[in-house]
């Protein structure tokens, strides 16, 4: 690729992000600008932040990929990702979330969970959670994007790392959550103009949507030979009912969207950054869109590469072995060869946006947790909240690099633990957090100690079922092997398949329900102080 | 339907478009709604709360 073309292009987009990164470091004074925003993020970019905040690049380059392999099936993904993630998550969770956060004079996600069941120690340790699960997750993306970009620029792995880490780190220390929701609107922006082009480019190349959609259709009987004896039954139709591809993609939908997408505090936060409803149904507008642009084109794109390889008289044949069996690599294979140069230039730093809007929330949202929910509002720590958010900040970043950096290097299964980080978060996330606040959200008479019962009862269980039964996950993270011997307790069994989430979860709803029945009536002061201006 | 292979996916294309539309058609009808700012809202029943009292003072 033309080098030059690249460095300019790449130069521009690093130009723009430190514009707006010195913006917000300039209107970034108090306490309230550095965690939320100052409460009055404009809908368009309060929106886009959540959107590209949620679009990371495995969204696009992994699950395109899948979608190769799949097929169409998968846009049911994106179909859940604009329903529950957009439209559900702004109305039913956003805006009552945002005025109790209000009420309540919330900063962080766990602060908004102590202050709502007056409980210090639990905004600690649900600091402590996102604190420990986080840099994991973090590690995940750092370690794709820098991958992306030793690759694409040439460049040695660890020096991309390095100079990728330290640029985010700046705007996010420097400008806080107004720095980071600037950048991820600009790099939103980018991802949608990628995304857009990217879709009528091949839609023009396969000769227009239905013509592309029927070539697709006629590869059936080429996708029934290669994977038929496992359920595929063409890339525009749905896997055999009850086949392995069948639960294989059902099972990605489901935990795609992730009901813990709902509880995830990066995304959470954002709510509380409008000043008022109005903008929360304003970004509804510009999320669903964006949504629709971003997984809507990467699944589309990637089951439509199929037509692209069979035609193209180089490869003759399917995207999963025109790329060598590598999933990850499809979409970028085809971005190469079916795309102009200067559209591969566009597309890296589309995907670099995507990369750096996602870790530049988890970086704040791992480094709020620390200075605020843990240092000062756990152990009552004093100083100059910014400063001390700051430090808390660059403890995250120095924590998620030396794991991104040292894990692989310094322990054989390093890579293996990472690659489950994503995983082992949401699961975390939806069994923590997810009933309790939703019953925060919408019950008046939920009290404080049947909320802490179900917190700890999804915490404890889905910790338990990571560690020793979810096969993929305990095998990965060893500490089964080393006390038992075994990869799981219920290795052979359909258990070590059961994902935490489905464990974690309903047992955390049941046992807040039930010690619900035996619990005291909240006080009543504070919960109209909670739903004030909530109908 | 638009070329593609079973009821399934021609129906998954209609459900994303559909969600999409709704998206925008709630963020177009609900535009300028709900656009009390919080913060107005607790200052302006704090003066008048303030006022309260005085008057209660006063008589």
């Amino acid at each position: 690729m033309n080098i030059l073309l690249l460095t300019s292009i790449t130069l521009i987009y690093l130009a723009g992000v430190g514009y707006l990164a010195y913006l917000a470091f300039r209107r970034t004074k108090t306490a309230a600008d550095y965690m939320v925003a100052g409460r009055n993020a404009h809908p368009y970019v309060m929106a886009l932040s959540y959107g590209a905040t949620f679009i990371s690049t495995s969204a696009i380059v992994g699950f395109g990929g899948a979608a190769a392999v799949f097929g169409m099936g998968i846009l049911y993904l994106t179909f859940l990702n604009i329903f529950m993630g957009i439209f559900v998550a702004f109305v039913f969770i956003g805006k009552r979330t945002r005025v109790m956060g209000f009420n309540l004079n919330a900063h962080t996600f766990p602060e908004f969970l102590g202050l709502r069941f007056q409980s210090r120690t639990l905004q600690g340790v649900a600091g402590l959670v996102i604190f420990f699960g986080m840099p994991l997750y973090a590690a995940v993306v750092l370690m794709g994007g820098a991958q992306f970009i030793a690759q694409v620029l040439t460049v040695d792995y660890n020096v991309a790392l390095f100079f990728f880490t330290v640029i985010i780190a700046i705007y996010v220390i420097m400008g806080g959550l107004k720095g980071v929701m600037y950048t991820d609107a600009f790099q939103g922006s980018i991802m949608f103009i990628g995304m857009s082009l990217l879709l009528i480019m091949t839609y023009a190349k396969l000769g227009g949507v239905v013509h592309a959609h029927q070539k697709l259709t006629d590869l059936a009987p080429t996708a029934i030979q290669i994977f038929g004896a496992k359920g595929h039954t063409g890339w525009t139709s749905f896997p055999k009912f009850g086949s392995e591809y069948w639960w294989t993609l059902v099972s990605t939908i489901v935990m795609g969207v992730g009901i813990g997408v709902l509880a995830q505090p990066q995304l959470v936060v954002r709510f509380m950054t409008v000043k008022s409803n109005r903008e929360l149904n304003r970004a509804v507008l510009v999320g669903g869109v964006f949504i629709l642009m971003m997984t809507g084109v990467a699944f589309t794109v990637g089951a439509l590469t199929n037509v692209y390889f069979v035609e193209h008289p180089n490869f003759g044949k399917i995207s999963l072995l025109a790329a060598n069996k590598v999933v990850d690599n499809i979409i970028p294979l085809y971005i190469s060869n079916a795309m102009p140069q200067w559209f591969t230039a566009l597309f890296m730093v589309t995907l670099l946006s995507a990369a750096m809007s996602t870790l530049s929330s988890q970086f704040h949202v791992m480094g709020t947790s620390v200075g605020r929910d843990i240092y000062e509002k756990w152990i009552g720590g004093k100083g100059n909240t910014v400063l001390i958010n700051k430090l808390g900040i660059l403890v995250a970043i120095l924590i998620s690099l030396s794991i991104a950096w040292g894990l692989p290097l310094f322990f054989e299964g390093g890579t293996a633990i990472i690659a489950r980080g994503t995983a082992i978060f949401f699961g975390l996330c939806a069994a923590a957090f997810l009933p309790m606040f939703l019953a925060g959200l919408y019950s008046k008479k939920i009290s404080r100690i049947s909320a802490l019962a179900g917190f700890w009862a999804g915490l404890g269980s889905s910790l338990f079922w990571i560690l020793f039964m979810h096969l993929s996950e305990s095998r990965s993270l060893l500490l089964c092997k080393t006390l038992f011997g075994v990869d799981s307790l219920v290795q052979g069994t359909k258990w070590e398949v059961v994902d935490p989430l489905f464990i974690g979860f309903p047992l955390a709803v049941i046992v807040t329900l039930v010690v619900q029945i035996f619990a005291k009536p909240p006080v009543k002061d504070h919960v109209e102080k909670c739903f004030y201006g909530i109908k | 339907m638009l070329g593609l292979g079973d009821f399934w996916v021609s129906l998954v294309f209609i459900l994303m478009i559909l969600s999409t539309i709704l998206c925008v058609v709630y963020g177009a009808l609900n535009w300028n709604k709900e656009g009390v700012d919080d913060a107005k809202l607790v200052a302006e029943e704090q003066k008048w709360e303030t006022e309260e009292k005085g008057i209660e003072e006063k008589l």
